[in-house]
Parts: structure tokens; sequence; C-alpha cells
């Protein structure tokens, strides 16, 4: 049952800005930001503009804040639940269309009743949740509108409705871009980029940043390496020269081919948050 | 990275400042951006005018300090600074660097009337 209206089908969360562009972006904690509408969440701006006497002088106030200091703080609340909780959250992150919601299938099939859940990131469509849901497990929908990635409030409510067991996986999908997502702190344990054999050798030295924040890269549609002259080397040694310290294992979705690595890479992380 | 999301943040940290500290109009800002924090300044510049509109920060100069980047070298161990990411090790030349600063994001401080 959606703990916000009542209703029983799984809300959608619904990002798209209302007024404003990008404002529900890093928007603030403590006010009410979304206004439920049924199954949609709509995120909104907070305080309305206040006037303040006017002072005379010009005057130098030292910030020294973090640009990102309230979605850092919003993660950091995240995380602890998620401790708390034992509940290895990973935040997976790749260019669209390289196959994270076909590994995300694949892998709940293969937990069997180990218990996990999936948050969705995309601009627009429920096509993913409803290909999760399709697996019997429980997922969430985020619709983030305009917005290029999810941020550590959308998580966070989303998370809120999903109450993911103790001891339990939660899988995050987050929108496709190899941009932003890497500056985004959502409270997960670590950041797992994928990269399909079908995008180029090149891609970890393109948009370092990303790989360079993840603990594991996971080179997947191995079984298309033979037809696009793919070289699984070189995806390795440019992942390892923009992050020397990252993991990374092969593996075909389609075939199944390195899908047991990949369950025992989950299997003792989770056993390490015990 | 995404300009228009951090000036979005920006923006936020302002006005929250601007209840604290009761201000109504910023002069100036200036921001500590690391060497690797991947930020376009062309990017930034072109976003501040467009998300700052008709907030106190409306017409703010930007100021941007560049912070140096700073990385761990994996051949010969030693913290090292770097211009470019890519740059080899200027101790070893090795090139397995992993960067330890410069990706910071910060407002240093601001000119408020
Ligand atoms: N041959 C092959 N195709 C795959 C594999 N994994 C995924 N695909 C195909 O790649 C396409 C995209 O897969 P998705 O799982 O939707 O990719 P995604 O990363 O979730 O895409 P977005 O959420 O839109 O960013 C689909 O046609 C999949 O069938 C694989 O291991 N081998
Ligand atoms: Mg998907
Ligand atoms: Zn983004
Ligand atoms: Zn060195």
């Amino acid at each position: 049952m959606c703990a916000v209206c009542g209703c029983h089908d799984v809300p959608t969360f619904d990002a798209k800005p209302a007024m404003l562009p990008f404002a529900n972006v890093l928007a603030q904690p403590a006010k009410p930001l979304f206004q439920n509408d049924k199954h949609n969440y709509h995120y909104g701006k907070g305080a309305a503009e206040v006037s303040v006497p006017g002072m005379s002088q010009a005057r130098l106030i030292e910030v020294e804040t973090a640009i990102l200091s309230k979605n850092d703080a919003l993660a950091a609340g995240n995380r602890r639940v998620l401790t708390a909780l034992r509940v290895l959250a990973l935040n997976l992150v790749s260019s669209p269309g390289s196959g994270k919601t076909t590994l995300l299938c694949r892998t709940i099939e293969a937990l069997g009743d180990a218990p996990l859940a999936v948050i969705e990131g995309d601009q627009q469509t429920s096509n993913d949740a409803d290909r999760i849901r399709a697996t019997g497990a429980k997922a969430i929908q985020i619709n983030t509108g305009k917005g290029c990635h999810l941020d550590a409030q959308m998580v966070g409510h989303a998370m809120d409705d999903l109450r993911p067991r103790p001891n339990s996986y939660l899988f995050i999908e987050n929108v496709g871009n190899l941009v932003c997502p890497a500056g985004f702190d959502l409270g997960e344990d670590a950041k797992v980029a994928i990269l399909s054999v079908t995008e180029g050798e090149d891609k970890p030295l393109k948009y370092p940043d990303i790989f360079t924040a993840a603990k594991l890269a996971i080179l997947t549609k191995i079984d298309l390496a033979p037809h696009c002259d793919a070289d699984l080397d070189a995806y390795d040694a440019n992942l390892r020269r923009v992050n020397p310290k990252i993991d990374i294992l092969r593996l075909s979705s389609r075939t199944g081919e390195g899908m047991a690595g990949w369950l025992d890479w989950l299997k003792t992380h989770l056993a390490a948050k015990a | 990275m995404h300009e228009m999301s951090l000036v979005e943040g920006i923006r936020a940290i302002v006005e929250d400042q601007s209840h604290t500290h009761a201000f109504t109009r910023v002069t100036r800002l200036r921001l500590e951006i690391g060497r690797f924090a991947g930020v376009e300044k062309q990017a930034l510049e072109f976003a501040w005018d467009e998300v700052m509109r008709g907030c106190v920060a409306e017409g703010a100069k930007l100021e941007i300090i560049v912070l140096p980047g700073q990385a761990m070298c994996f051949d010969c161990a030693r913290m090292i600074e770097i211009n470019d990411r890519f740059d080899p090790c200027p101790l070893c030349g090795g090139g397995k660097l992993l960067p330890q600063g410069g990706n910071e994001m910060r407002i240093k401080d601001m000119e408020v009337l």
C-alpha cells in the first residue's frame, strides 16, 4: 500500500519541476517540498522570498559551504538508515541502453528469494519499474522530468515507501548518463558502472569521473564482443588508468556467462554489511 | 558535471544565507572549484544568468578560484600535484593516478548589500 495516499498501486515519483527548471535539485529538506497529487510527487520550490530591511554598506560573508552540501547531508541520512538496516545499496550508473535493467532482471532471478528492492530512475515512463515488477520484485519508479540524475532526496522518499528489509539488497538504477550521477551521492555503499562492449574502449577516458567514483565496473554484453571487434583488455586498461583501485567483472546478461562472479561480489559485499 | 544543477545548488545556499544574514542583494560571489571537478567555466556562467534571475544574486559577479588537482600515484605511492587529469606522475612518470583532491566545489564567500 502506498504510504502517502493509501492507494494500492506503487506510486510514481514525478520530479518534474513545477515552475522553475531544476527546482527539484537540492531543495531544502526541512520544508515540505512536494505536493502529493494521487500517485505523483511534484517536486517544487521551497520557501518564498522574504523581504529584509536593506543594508547600506557592502559586507563580506564567509560561506565556506560545499555546493552540493544539501544533497550530501541527505545522502548521509540515507546512508545511516541503510547501515542500521544492514542493507547493501548499489547505485547503477551507465550510459543509456548499456544493459542496467536487463542485468537487474537476471540478477533478481538468480538471487531467488533473497530480499531486495529496486529504485528505477528515468526521465520518463515506468517501463523499467514494470520490467522489474514482472520478476516479482518490489520497485519504485522515479521520473526526473528534465533532471538528468537522481538525487539523495528522491531516493530518500522512495526508501520511505519501499521500506527495505533488514539485510537485503537495494538496487538503484540511475538515469542513463555518464556525467552528473558521478557528483550526486545517494547514500549508496558503492557505485557500479555498467559499460557494454558496444560503447567503445575509450569511454573511461572520455568520462573519467563516473569510473573514478565507481567501486566496480561491469563490462557487459560480452556475447557481442566478437561481432564488434571489442578489445576487452583495452577496456580493462582504460578503466584502471582512471581508477587503479576499481574491481572489474565481465559478463553477458543474455548468455549468463560471468553471472556467477557478479553474484559472488554481491554476496560478499552484503555479508560485509552485517 | 551538470552546471545548471550546480547553480541551482548555489542559489539555494544563497537564499538560505539571505535569511540568516539579512541581506537583499549579492554583488559578488567567489567559488572554489577543484581542477578535476569537471566544471566548465563558460557553462557555469551561462547557467548563472539563467538561474539567478529574480533572486538576490541576480547580476552578481561570479569569480572562480581554481584549486590544484592532487593525486595518489600507484607506481611510486606518493601524493603529487597535476594540472590535467591524464598527466603522468611528475616524480616517476607513472600513469596510474587516483585523484585525491581537486573535486572541490565550494562557495568561499560573497559580498552583499
Ligand atoms: N546481446 C546482449 N544484449 C543485451 C545484454 N544486456 C542488455 N542487452 C540489450 O540491450 C538493450 C538495452 O538494455 P536495457 O537493460 O534496457 O538497458 P538500460 O541500461 O537499462 O537502458 P536505460 O535504462 O534506458 O538507460 C536491450 O535491447 C537489451 O536486450 C547482453 O548482455 N547481451
Ligand atoms: Mg533501464
Ligand atoms: Zn544531472
Ligand atoms: Zn609516481
